[in-house]
Formats: structure tokens, C-alpha cells, sequence
């Protein structure tokens, strides 16, 4: 397991545990995180589970792939911490990761 | 020839050409219904051809490995011997009891559809534009906001101002920068994922002085009554810049609305799925069934092998409201002549 912080747009944060292995976009579906869609489940095909990592962890997610980059076209307000977290692991190094949500996804 | 407002007649409607949808092609033709299907996207397969037609699906029993796109052309081939009816691109937007049952269904376009039994299998809405998140862009849309183009005439002349850096945003810059009076691209990048052939021709434009690029973000519109007069881009820098514009063409993909389905008198479970009876999955409505994403029972799983079954179940009752009179009798495609005949194998 591998602590991890979703806060709202209004600043609500809603710690939960992630099952190593999976990704942070099911950890928060999971456990009926709010501020991420996923409407197309998983397949990194449409920016609806777009988060903003916590700059202290951006180094150990690590930057988009050319795939990620090329949808993060499609959602909103889009920042350098800007990631889907559909293509973010779920890892032992990551426990006590922080992310924020967009005001919106689509 | 058909007048123009004059119905099409079809056994049974069917919303949604998803997998779904297509599915239920065969089952009813199956037992010698006819059906027509409606999709407001321009292809047949719904979210499998829109969202993730590369990408793989493991779990269609008896298929080990297939893509959304091999899906939907191995249902396309399937149900070819009944020979559906598409209406692509396309939105049912009213629909009116007018039989018991019969059905008198509209679309956006005007056309009109008379059927004795609909089948909603919409997944998870109608697909439309997504709105780009700019406070303030309501009251400019559809005056001098537009998320598609209808007649490239509107724009002639015009300061226009594209945003996006996918196919749609591309080709429209290439289409429209010859008769706009002066044409930017903005995209948040300097990548873009269009066909490397279309980014090629914008990028001589714009090394031509024919056209301009700014990498950058729209973030403030400004303007009144609905129309722009300009637009201020963020620049990857941060810094701020007014671009004047008279009109808008942001271009940033499509997201799943459940759209005109919310007005047609159906029970909504949590504002968005139809609740049905699992013997039919018909809906609280006789004559009307849901399959799909797009409905609810207790133990529902969005999967398409779920949507299968469903479509099968549901081309059981529905053969009761088109042919009233008749029995209908169990038969298997391995052994049934009747059957084989229909698929034009026997």
C-alpha cells in the first residue's frame, strides 16, 4: 500500500490507500475520489483524469510520455505538473503522494 | 421519392451504433426485424471507434485479443446480411408515443423516423465538443464561439483565432486560413499530434508571414454581446499577450454528454443511466428498451459482453410489439435452415 493525497479544487484533501501496482486514476475511483472522470476507463484516450502532482513529487512521477503529452492537449488548464493519472503507477516510492484536481475535466 | 418530412418507417430505432447497438442489428434481424441506427459521430462504433480504436480489448468471450477498431469491423461484418440503415452524424432529439407502441422520433437534422419499438443504447451520451475552460465563453457561443464549422463561408474575412493542435484544429487552419483575413493556431505547445503532413504545411504558412502560431494558453476573452474582439493568450513563459480576434474556433476533442436522452420522460438513476427490467431490458415505458452502458439493474457491469446479452434478451420482447400475431420459436444458428438462410449461409 502507498499512501496517497487527492485535494480538491476547494482545497479538500482526501487521503486513501493505493494498492501498489494499480494506477492512481483507479485508486481514486476506487475509493469514490471526486475530481476525476475516467471516462474512457483507463486507456489513456481522454483527459478526463487529469491531475496536477505536487512539485515535491514530480520528479519520482516522472514526465508524460509522448502519448500523455499529445492528450494532455485535450484537457484543461494545463500546467508543467500537469499528468493523467491514469499513466501514473502506483509504486512503494511513491507512498505519500500528493495530487490536486482539476476545477474541471471536461 | 421520400418527401422531406416524410417518416422513415423502420421495425425498430436503435440509438447508438456502439458495439452495442451494432450487436442488436443481429439479434433482431435474427428474428426478421428490420432496424435503423442513429449516431451522432460520423462512423459506426461509438466510443470503441472514437476513444480507443487501437487499443486493446481482451474480454469479448471467445475473442482472446482484438482492438476497438477490429471489434467494431468483425460486428460490422456480422451483421451485414440484415443490411442496418445508418444515420451517422446525427442526435435523436425529440421523441413522441404516438401507438401502442409506436413511436414518432426527430433529429437535429430534421429528419424524422417512425418505429414501433426503440432501443436506446447510447453508452455514455452523444459525444459533443468539449468547452475550453475560459470564464466568460458562454454568451459568445454560436455567435462568435463555434466548436465545429458548418459553412467556412461565416469565417471569410474574419480575424479568426483556431486553438488546438490535433487533426481538427489543423485541418481547419489549413482550410480556412486562405479566406480568413488573418488566421493565428494557438496550442500549448509546440508539438502537435495532427498528421505530420498537415503540421508541415501550417508551419510553411506561417514561414510564408501567411499566418501566424502562438504557443500559449487562451485564457480571458474580451469582447461584448457575444462578439470577440479579442483574446488574451497565456505564453509558456507566463506572460500575457491580447490577440484581437473576431471569432473563435477551439478545437479540444469531444467528451460524452447524456445529452437530449435526459428529456424523454425516462426515470434517471443518478441523473444518468436508465433503470430496466432484466427479462427484457425494457424500460419503464413499453415499447422502449436500453441497453448498454447507458442502463441500470442491480448487479450491471458496464461491459460489452454485458451489452450482448442484453441485446439478445431485448430482440425476444421486442419481436412481441412488431409481430403481434406471431409465435415466436427458440432456435439455435448451428442447426436452425431458417436461421442459416437469413445469414445467407444456407
Amino acid at each position: 500500500m502507498a499512501k496517497i493525497t487527492y485535494i480538491d479544487a476547494g482545497g479538500i484533501a482526501r487521503p486513501v490507500d493505493g494498492e501498489i501496482g494499480s494506477t492512481v486514476m483507479e485508486t481514486a475511483i476506487k475509493n469514490g475520489v471526486p475530481g476525476i472522470e475516467a471516462e474512457c476507463g483507463g486507456a489513456c484516450a481522454c483527459s478526463t483524469c487529469h491531475v496536477y502532482v505536487d512539485e515535491a513529487w514530480r520528479e519520482k512521477t516522472g514526465e508524460p510520455s509522448p502519448m500523455e503529452e499529445d492528450m494532455l492537449d485535450f484537457a484543461f488548464d494545463v500546467k508543467p505538473n500537469s499528468r493523467l493519472s491514469c499513466q501514473i503507477k502506483v509504486t512503494e516510492a511513491l507512498d505519500g503522494l500528493v495530487v490536486t484536481t482539476p476545477e474541471r475535466q471536461a | 421519392m421520400r418527401a422531406v418530412n416524410e417518416p422513415i418507417k423502420t421495425d425498430v430505432l436503435i440509438v447508438g451504433a456502439g458495439p452495442v447497438g451494432l450487436f442488436a442489428v443481429f439479434e433482431l434481424g435474427l428474428l426478421d426485424m428490420k432496424a435503423h441506427l442513429i449516431d451522432i459521430l460520423d462512423k459506426p462504433g461509438g466510443q470503441c471507434a472514437e476513444l480507443y480504436p487501437e487499443k486493446p480489448i481482451y474480454d469479448i468471450p471467445g475473442v482472446p485479443y482484438t482492438t476497438g477498431h477490429g471489434l467494431v469491423e468483425a460486428l460490422m461484418a456480422q451483421i451485414k446480411p440484415f443490411g442496418p440503415a445508418f444515420h451517422l452524424g446525427e442526435m435523436v432529439e425529440t421523441i413522441e408515443r404516438i401507438g401502442e407502441p409506436m413511436f414518432r422520433v426527430a433529429t437535429d437534422s430534421g429528419k424524422l423516423f417512425e418505429a414501433k419499438v426503440l432501443v436506446i443504447a447510447a453508452g455514455g451520451g452523444s459525444f459533443q465538443p468539449k468547452k475550453p475552460p475560459i470564464p466568460g465563453i458562454d454568451p459568445y457561443e454560436g455567435k462568435s464561439v463555434f466548436y465545429a464549422v458548418r459553412k467556412m463561408d461565416v469565417f471569410r474575412d474574419k480575424e479568426l483565432l483556431i486553438v488546438g493542435g490535433g487533426d481538427s484544429a489543423l485541418d481547419w487552419t489549413l482550410n480556412l486560413q486562405p479566406i480568413a483575413k488573418r488566421l493565428t493556431l494557438v496550442h500549448r505547445r509546440d508539438d502537435f499530434r495532427a498528421a505530420p503532413d498537415s503540421v508541415n504545411k501550417m508551419r510553411a504558412l506561417v514561414a510564408q508571414g501567411a499566418m501566424d502560431l502562438k504557443i500559449g494558453q487562451v485564457t480571458a476573452l474580451h469582447g461584448g454581446e457575444g462578439m470577440l474582439t479579442g483574446a488574451t493568450v497565456k505564453g509558456s513563459d507566463g506572460a500575457l499577450a491580447t490577440l484581437a480576434c473576431d471569432a473563435m474556433l477551439p478545437f479540444f476533442g469531444l467528451t460524452m454528454k447524456l445529452g437530449p436522452v435526459a428529456n424523454w420522460g425516462l426515470p434517471l438513476r443518478e441523473g444518468e443511466l436508465i433503470p430496466v427490467d432484466t427479462a427484457s431490458f425494457e424500460t419503464d415505458q413499453p415499447g422502449i428498451f436500453a441497453i448498454g452502458d447507458i442502463n441500470w439493474y442491480p448487479g450491471k457491469l458496464k461491459l460489452i459482453l454485458s451489452g450482448f446479452h442484453e441485446a439478445a434478451l431485448m430482440a425476444q420482447k421486442a419481436y412481441h410489439y412488431v409481430f403481434p400475431d406471431k409465435r415466436l420459436v427458440f432456435q439455435y444458428t448451428t442447426s436452425s435452415t431458417s436461421l442459416q438462410k437469413k445469414l445467407g449461409v444456407a
